[in-house]
């Protein structure tokens, strides 16, 4: 199921302004890849590459290559919207569709890619919700909108929402940002779950999180890729004496 | 007087002249309201609201054909002004700062400005001359004419204030802009575009000089939509530059079922949006 996603040379332009600068990077398959780095640093610009989601800003410019499983996804050819099923994505503020139901939040991709009909859709509503262990809290009220859960409960549904339409590839942008930690806590514990099944690409600002969940860092700097490693041994020991100064304070 | 005492002093008069500034505004209407009610009450029942007007001084009179005129010309104006005006303010809204938006919004605005009776000028060189007749139809275009730029306006604002993290939500989950626009967007702000249409329907239900301009008046029923058609703000200012009194009268009256008629609408839109918030 995982495919891993393999960017090459990629650069990146709002305008006359470079934001990604000739990045390459790889991260394999079921494994969690974490992208770190200060603010404005252009990861999110990176995440929103993988799917496209870039082509929403106007100005956009792109030359590189980024490879899904086995697929250029920068070629204009592709098929957006196979792709954006392909690579799923979580964002930094819980987006619950706000004029739907729990349960139709999860059934909007399933209907929306035909991926099942009738009684096959209210299975894999259930069977999503419990992988995101948010069954046993919303099963009583599937048919209350979506943004009347906790923020933490939302996240998880968008998670569920993600889940059902069977991607690939999961983009996580600061998925924990706006949350409690004990939300917080849940989420990395379904991160390390998903893992197992897909490929994992996260954003985030917090350092030991990404010692926590991650399998490989990427240390992202005005556009650039200072350092990737195996966190394991990123976090002992870096080669870059600036990724060694973010990491321990002394930058950003 | 200390320092203390002047500042509080001058925010004690800042806060009266603003609630003297909202009071006013509010009496104004509240005065006009009460006018009309008094004024035009009396001359209310069944027959008034049903029956053909009569000549002076003929008892019975009703203004039945001018209400179904008006209801007539406001439906065609609101069916040929809302699509239109929706679908140009998904349009601003999603190509936000292309030029022919800019353009558009500023048309828009400038439109929202543009003096009812010039309007009608229009529509009357455009259809009037043409065919030869004053009819519901022209009066309806010209109630269009009025209708779209305040829709579009106001819709766009509404499709505005939908955030732009749940339009990301669809597409990330690989919806195309079309299915974003037509089951997210237009869904989420319908309750903003709900009363801006109301708005629209309000102003155009009280025009009279396109209307005057465009479907004349009548004395008779609307038989079809291509004679001269009678409208309650053209029979109101008829009867009311008149000196006969049960004339005056009842465009006071007919003064009264137009500002009911528009408050029933609003009414029976709010119920309609609040019942379809209900279903989710």
């Amino acid at each position: 199921m995982a495919e891993s996603v393999t960017v090459e040379n990629l650069s990146f332009w709002f305008g006359k302004q470079q934001v990604l600068k000739d990045i390459s990077l790889s991260a394999q398959a079921r494994e969690v890849t974490a992208l770190i780095g200060p603010s404005g640093c252009g990861k999110t610009t990176l995440l929103r590459c993988i799917n496209r989601l870039y082509r929403l800003y106007s100005g956009a410019s792109i030359t590189g290559k980024i490879t899904v499983g086995t697929e250029n996804v920068l070629d204009p050819r592709i098929d957006q919207v196979e792709l954006r099923r392909r690579v799923g994505m979580i964002f930094q503020k819980p987006n619950p569709f706000p004029h739907l139901s729990i349960f139709e939040n999860v059934a909007a991709g399933i209907r929306l890619h035909g991926l099942a009909q009738g009684r096959e859709v209210a299975e894999r509503v259930e069977s999503c919700l419990k992988k995101v262990a948010l069954w046993e809290e919303v099963k009583d009220r599937l048919d209350r909108p979506g943004t009347m859960l906790s923020i933490g409960q939302q996240q998880r549904l968008c998670f569920a929402r993600t889940l059902a339409v069977e991607p690939r590839v999961f983009l996580m942008d600061e998925p924990c940002a706006s949350l409690d930690p004990v939300s917080t806590m849940r989420i990395e514990e379904l991160i390390r779950e998903l893992h197992k099944e897909y490929t994992v690409i996260i954003v985030t600002h917090n350092m030991q999180q990404a010692a926590r969940i991650s399998q490989q860092t990427a240390f992202v700097l005005n556009g650039e890729v200072v350092e990737v490693g195996r966190t394991a041994e990123m976090f002992v020991r870096t080669r870059d004496e600036r990724t060694e100064a973010y990491l321990t304070g002394k930058m950003g | 007087m200390n320092g203390k005492q002047l500042r509080l002093a001058k925010s004690y008069l800042w806060e009266v002249i603003c609630l003297l500034s909202g009071f006013s505004a509010m009496a104004v209407l509240f005065f006009i309201l009460y006018y009309i009610v008094r004024r035009g009450a009396g001359v209310i029942n069944l027959s008034f609201l049903t029956n053909l007007p009569t000549p002076v001084g003929v008892p019975g009179g009703g203004i039945g054909n001018a209400i179904v005129g008006s209801a007539i010309m406001v439906g065609i104006g609101t069916l040929l002004a809302v699509p239109q005006g929706i679908a140009a303010a998904i349009y601003l809204d999603q190509h936000r700062e292309s030029r022919l938006a800019i353009v558009t919004r500023f048309a828009a605005r400038v439109l929202t400005g543009v003096p009812s009776l010039i309007v009608g000028l229009f529509v009357f060189t455009l259809m009037v001359l043409r065919t030869g007749r004053y009819s519901a139809l022209a009066g309806g275009l010209a109630l269009a004419v009025m209708m779209v730029p305040v829709i579009t306006l106001s819709a766009e604002e509404m499709l505005r204030l939908v955030p732009s993290t749940w339009r990301e939500a669809s597409l990330a989950l690989g919806a195309t802009h079309r299915q974003t626009v037509l089951r997210l967007v237009l869904p989420a702000a319908t309750k903003g575009i709900t009363v801006g249409i109301m708005l629209a329907i309000a102003l155009a239900a009280g025009q009279t000089a396109p209307i005057l301009l465009t479907a004349l008046t009548s004395r008779f029923w609307l038989e079809n939509l291509q004679q001269p058609t009678a409208s309650l703000p053209v029979l109101i200012y008829s009867y009311a530059i008149t000196p006969f009194a049960d004339w005056q009268q009842q465009a006071w009256g007919a003064a009264l079922v137009l500002v009911v008629m528009v408050l029933l609408l609003n009414v029976a839109a709010q119920l309609f949006v609040a019942a379809r918030n209900r279903e989710v």
